[in-house]
């Protein structure tokens, strides 16, 4: 069905579809319309989900760990401090290797105080083993939260996956979307160490020295096979429902001289940033990276990069340059810039692509 | 692209006027994005939302700078905010209100919005609704069909009052 939707409600549309068993949610701005959607879901008694509003963040993670081990299918949402507040148990889903979705709108961190967007939240739960997307659309909101089931709770991966959305530019957007008829695109979960209820004992979880690393590496070993099952993932979403993804979305890189590497909304806008370059005689490209783990494999070889961080790990560098040169050696032109929801315009990336210094850091809107 | 800035004021409806115009925009087979200003708003404070049509995917999320249109629906608002700031030259302005407003060199046109919404006594806490009739008089300028307004209308509101108020709106504005 072809309707108009905001990013939020087109989360919430797509759980509504994965019949999650369980959802414990706490609100936090700009998230809350997800949750409040499907908690109106719940009492429509359109879906058969427990709903499970609890008192922090924490809780909510935990309660989604607690109904995962038991094998069923869980969903939560949050944003920003929420997120932060769930860190230890994130920690603990991955581990336990549960393959909880949760949606995290993308907001900054206080103070001082700013509910726009940023990556920072998402960013600073990058060790996890969570496995982390970041949409452009509100399409694509809903399109990455069906796919997030399927990949989290394929066997050769059993990881939780965090669908990333900026906070009010696309939550809070309303923009078309098209929602499809799942069928078996999304089949029944099943968890094949999940507890057995009904046939309660007790476990000793301490792991020594011997066999701990044994487990991490087991949670890295999944991530290297994600990437091979998002692919497969995405490109059977494709056959099946016409929309293509891949682990970025390159917008004429072919022939670029220089790429503008971005994620989330500000990749969309760079495309527009691209045209007008292009215009100019510049050979421009966008490429915006929509899976942050497992990290992708870029191409940029031969190319000048400027990456757009909207993101800061104080003391290094841009989250996201900082990885780049970490996994292809390619040094970049790094702008700061969307920090807290600091407007950054398509002409605003189109300069900073016509004034790059490769190898500099740029904060947009500082003057040293 | 077509761009459109609502100025209105904190729980006046102009985030769901942004969206129903987005919507009816959609109906008549355009792309159409609809985005509210998030800041400091509360009750009764100037706030903008935006909209933008276009024949073609819209990729663009930053905010309107240089639009083609500006809406105010609470005229107001015009003593405290510079509503025409960036607006195209020759581009429109339309103001809810009884009395035309002057705007040199731009396409200016009114209608009062908040009358025809207290003729049929549609309110919520008190405050007149003016989105509803709004989509009417978007129609009459031609940014949308009308029979799209009047579905977007029905798709987000339940009560018929806001079809009459459209109806009403789109009759008595003079272009």
């Amino acid at each position: 069905m072809l309707t108009i939707s905001t990013g939020n409600k087109a989360v919430a549309a797509a759980v509504k579809q994965a019949k999650p068993a369980v959802v414990a949610a706490y609100p936090i701005t700009p998230q809350t319309e997800i949750i409040e959607q499907i908690a109106n879901y719940v009492a429509a008694k359109e879906i058969e989900t427990e709903y499970i509003p609890v008192e922090s963040e924490h809780s909510a993670m935990a309660a989604c760990i607690g109904a995962a081990v038991a094998g069923v299918r869980t969903f939560t949402a949050t944003s920003s401090h929420g997120l932060l507040y769930m860190h230890e148990m994130l920690h603990w889903a991955a581990g336990a290797r549960l393959p909880i979705v949760m949606a995290n709108v993308n907001r900054s961190l206080g103070p001082g105080w700013n509910i726009w967007a940023e990556h920072t939240d998402a960013f600073s739960q990058r060790d996890t083993g969570w496995l982390q997307v970041f949409v452009g659309t509100v399409q694509e909101a809903y399109d990455a939260t069906l796919m997030a089931f399927r990949i989290a709770e394929d066997e050769r991966v059993i990881l939780p996956t965090m669908v990333n959305l900026d906070g009010f530019s696309l939550s809070h957007i309303m923009q078309s979307l098209e929602t499809v008829e799942v069928g078996d695109f999304i089949p029944p979960h099943h968890l094949t160490h999940a507890i057995d209820v009904d046939n309660p004992m007790g476990y000793g979880p301490m792991t020594g020295p011997k066999d701990y690393y044994r487990f991490r590496w087991d949670i890295e070993r999944s991530m290297r096979d994600a990437k091979t099952v998002i692919a497969e993932t995405e490109a059977e979403f494709a056959s099946r429902f016409g929309r293509k993804y891949g682990p970025t979305e390159d917008y004429r890189c072919e022939d670029a001289e220089v790429v503008v590497v971005s994620m989330g909304t500000l990749g969309r806008e760079a495309e527009v940033a691209v045209d007008i370059l292009r215009n100019e005689g510049v050979k421009a490209g966008s490429m915006r990276l929509r899976w942050f783990r497992p990290f992708p494999d870029l191409d940029l070889k031969g190319r000048e990069v400027v990456v757009v961080d909207r993101d800061y790990s104080f003391g290094f560098g841009g989250v996201v340059a900082a990885s780049i040169r970490a996994k292809t050696g390619i040094e970049c032109y790094n702008v700061i810039a969307g920090l807290g929801g600091q407007e950054v315009t398509y002409d605003d990336i189109a300069e900073f692509v016509r004034t790059r210094r490769i190898g500099e850091e740029h904060w947009f809107g500082v003057s040293e | 692209m077509y761009e459109i800035r609502i100025h209105s004021r904190g729980g006046q409806g102009g985030v769901t006027a942004a969206r129903l115009l987005a919507l009816a925009a959609f109906r008549d087979g355009k792309y159409a994005t609809a985005c509210p200003f998030y800041g400091a708003e509360r009750r009764g404070a100037p706030v903008v939302s935006f909209v933008r049509i276009d024949d073609a995917p819209i990729k663009v999320y930053s905010q309107i700078r240089g639009p083609d249109m500006v809406v105010v629906l609470d005229a107001s608002v015009m003593d405290t905010v510079d509503v025409l700031q960036g607006l195209k030259p020759g581009g429109t302005v339309f103001v809810n209100s009884e009395k035309p407003h002057a705007f040199p060199g731009f396409a200016a046109y009114n209608v009062d919005l908040t009358g025809i919404a207290l003729a049929e006594n549609l309110a919520i806490a008190g405050t007149p609704i003016v989105n509803t009739p709004f989509l009417g008089a978007a129609a009459k300028i031609g940014l949308v069909s009308f029979e799209s307004a009047k579905q977007a209308i029905r798709e987000m509101f339940q009560d018929e009052r806001n079809v009459k108020v459209a109806e009403a709106a789109y009759r008595e504005m003079i272009l």
